[in-house]
């Protein structure tokens, strides 16, 4: 019984974070003192270096504001917008490139983003908490101190200096990595597979760093709560061996929170992925993102953030599906 | 109450940034923002300790206002932001039922769906007529969610404690409960916060900045690589340029996040837990 109320809480807080991530993306900008319309026809016309008649004017304003969506009451744009997004997964076309369809340039991203993440966070998310594991449990040794301290140092810094660093050592300094991911599109090869790889490299070990502070610090904090408490002492008199008190007594006990926690920080990872991508060139979501605000694409823009709350929202949801898996005693309650 | 070495550590290099950042600006001749003050790219020289740019700034002068104004930013827009998540918390936490609701779903929903991207639309949508302060208003909508949860965590476990029952019995409001009974409790958990709301600001404003997306004409740790990289300042080797501002935001971040964690030891030190 515990199990099927686990899961239908899980599902309902899921389906509840997307109607409100969407229903906020789609009132927040409509909120700010900025017109896309007006803006749109500003940036024409300074381009333009000349006006356009009113008769112009105003259909080029009706026009815009089709493609943008933005005619009829608030509340009517707003429940075709939910129609659109949730049942058909329509963005329409994209504004800079025309007529290709947003979802076509999404589809296209997509698979670089996940792989990217997916992998980097879980390299991290191993490493993280193995280091972290280490350090709880022998925690007054000289070896877990340095642990610690490579945890604090690098927690603090940001994605973008992560970035950055690597791209001066590994692109600048001593050039052995490309400056911009550039893949040729064609038939998945051995050797296209190997670029892809070579490319990814300088990214994802970004993510990795910028990430395991964070992993180090947590897992340490709980591991060395959980080895104080009276089970792990009633191990240890019990006799067993000292490794296997450290992995299946402390650390089986500790991941658990920190399985919570990834899937909780899966919006804050993604925003850091973002940044990363775009100073990378990396092919990805981010990069999109970054190109339709630069070159005014809402369309874009939006369908991008709508697939980016679908995607996290539904890789949380996969790990807390998973979590009872790793602790039984959700589904005996 | 004892200090412990990392509070201490983040305390100092803090101090040195803020009378740094408040105080060097007086001895300042020109604005370090204007352009082709200096002759450019110069090498590090007694009158430009870190040289000048490609723009012709002295690198210097143009870190200390940049610190200057992204602390400023971080703190104002902190303050709002820990105001926001106490009392959202508080209300969550102690009141409960509907208002509870309500709070959990805006909680989660912003702390499961990304900041970054929403944050690049909003400051595309106010592109052209964009102020500093804007970007911090903005910033305050994503701002709140991590410290509203645990303030509301705490605030639900104290509500079942008996001295609130003896507060409600003894006649007290709601508001003096939660004032005088409740907001100790939280009082620590604000400060930490506090403190980790000025790291993620300064953070996301830089990193909105280093993409051009922030107001980049202001000084800031972002906006110096902004104009770094725009003037490819890595394929010239000018690195000095890129170098210092990451080496200052290293060391700043590190200050204030061993002052958060050094504060949140020393205070569950003095409840007795010695972690």
């Amino acid at each position: 019984m515990g199990l099927v109320r686990y899961i239908a809480s899980r599902v309902g807080s899921y389906l509840v974070v997307l109607f409100v991530g969407l229903t906020v993306t789609f009132f927040l900008p409509r909120l700010l003192p900025s017109d896309p319309v007006e803006q749109y026809i500003y940036e024409l016309q300074s381009q333009a270096g000349q006006t356009l008649s009113p008769d112009e004017m105003a259909s080029l304003r009706e026009t815009l504001s089709q493609i943008y969506g933005l005619e009829g009451s608030l509340f009517s744009q707003y429940l075709g917008y939910l129609e659109r997004v949730v049942l058909h997964f329509d963005f329409g076309p994209s504004l800079s490139s025309f007529p290709t369809p947003v979802l076509e340039f999404i589809r296209r991203a997509l698979p670089w983003t996940v792989g990217l993440l997916a992998t980097s966070v879980l390299i991290s998310w191993v490493i993280g908490n193995l280091v972290g594991l280490l350090a709880g449990f022998f925690h007054d040794s000289r070896g877990a101190t340095v642990l610690e301290v490579l945890g604090v140092m690098l927690y603090p810094i940001p994605p973008y200096i992560v970035a950055l660093v690597l791209i001066m050592l590994f692109a600048y300094i001593w050039p052995i990595f490309p400056l911009t991911t550039t893949i040729r599109p064609g038939p998945l090869t051995f050797e296209k597979i190997r670029t892809i790889l070579y490319m990814s490299f300088l990214p994802a070990l970004a993510i990795v760093m910028t990430r395991l502070g964070w992993n180090i610090l947590s897992m340490k904090a709980v591991s060395f709560a959980n080895k104080e408490e009276p089970y792990v002492t009633y191990a240890r008199l019990k006799g067993t061996r000292p490794r296997t008190i450290m992995t299946g007594y402390v650390g089986r006990n500790s991941i658990l929170p920190q399985i919570t926690r990834l899937s909780l920080s899966l919006g804050a990872i993604f925003s850091g992925v973002v940044l990363i991508e775009i100073l990378f060139s990396y092919p990805g979501l981010g990069l999109l993102m970054r190109v339709a605000a630069g070159t005014g694409d809402y369309n874009m823009m939006y369908g991008t953030i709508v697939i980016t709350i679908f995607a996290v929202a539904t890789a949380a949801l996969a790990i807390d599906l998973l979590y009872p898996l790793f602790d039984p005693r959700i589904r005996y309650r | 109450m004892k200090m412990n070495i990392r509070l201490k550590i983040g305390i100092i290099i803090l101090a040195i940034f803020t009378l740094g950042s408040l105080i060097l600006p007086f001895f300042m001749e020109v604005d370090p923002s204007r352009q082709g003050t200096y002759p450019k790219n110069m090498p590090f020289s007694l009158e430009h300790p870190l040289g000048t740019n490609s723009l012709g700034q002295d690198i210097f002068w143009f870190l200390v206002i940049a610190v200057r104004n992204s602390l400023m930013l971080g703190v104002s827009v902190s303050c709002v932001t820990t105001f926001v998540a106490g009392s959202l918390g508080l209300i969550a936490g102690y009141v409960g039922g509907w208002l509870d609701r309500v709070i959990t779903a805006l909680m989660d929903t912003a702390i499961a769906i990304p900041a970054f991207p929403i944050l690049i639309v909003l400051s595309t949508l106010v592109r052209g007529n964009t102020s500093f302060w804007l970007v911090g208003v903005i910033l305050v909508f994503f701002g709140w969610p991590w410290s509203a949860r645990s303030v509301r965590s705490m605030a639900l476990s104290i509500r079942e404690r008996e001295f609130i029952s003896m507060a409600k019995f003894s006649g007290s409001t709601t508001l003096e409960i939660v004032r005088r009974e409740v907001f100790p409790y939280v009082y620590a958990l604000l400060v930490v916060a506090f403190i980790d709301a000025i790291l993620w600001v300064t953070t996301t404003e830089a990193a909105l900045a280093v993409i051009g997306l922030s107001k980049v004409e202001i000084p800031t740790l972002g906006s110096i690589i902004f104009w770094a990289l725009s003037y490819n300042a890595l394929f010239i080797g000018e690195y000095i340029w890129v170098v210092a501002p990451v080496v200052t935001t290293v060391i700043l971040f590190l200050g204030i996040f061993l002052t958060s964690t050094g504060y949140n030891q020393m205070y569950a030190t003095r409840r007795g837990h010695d972690v």
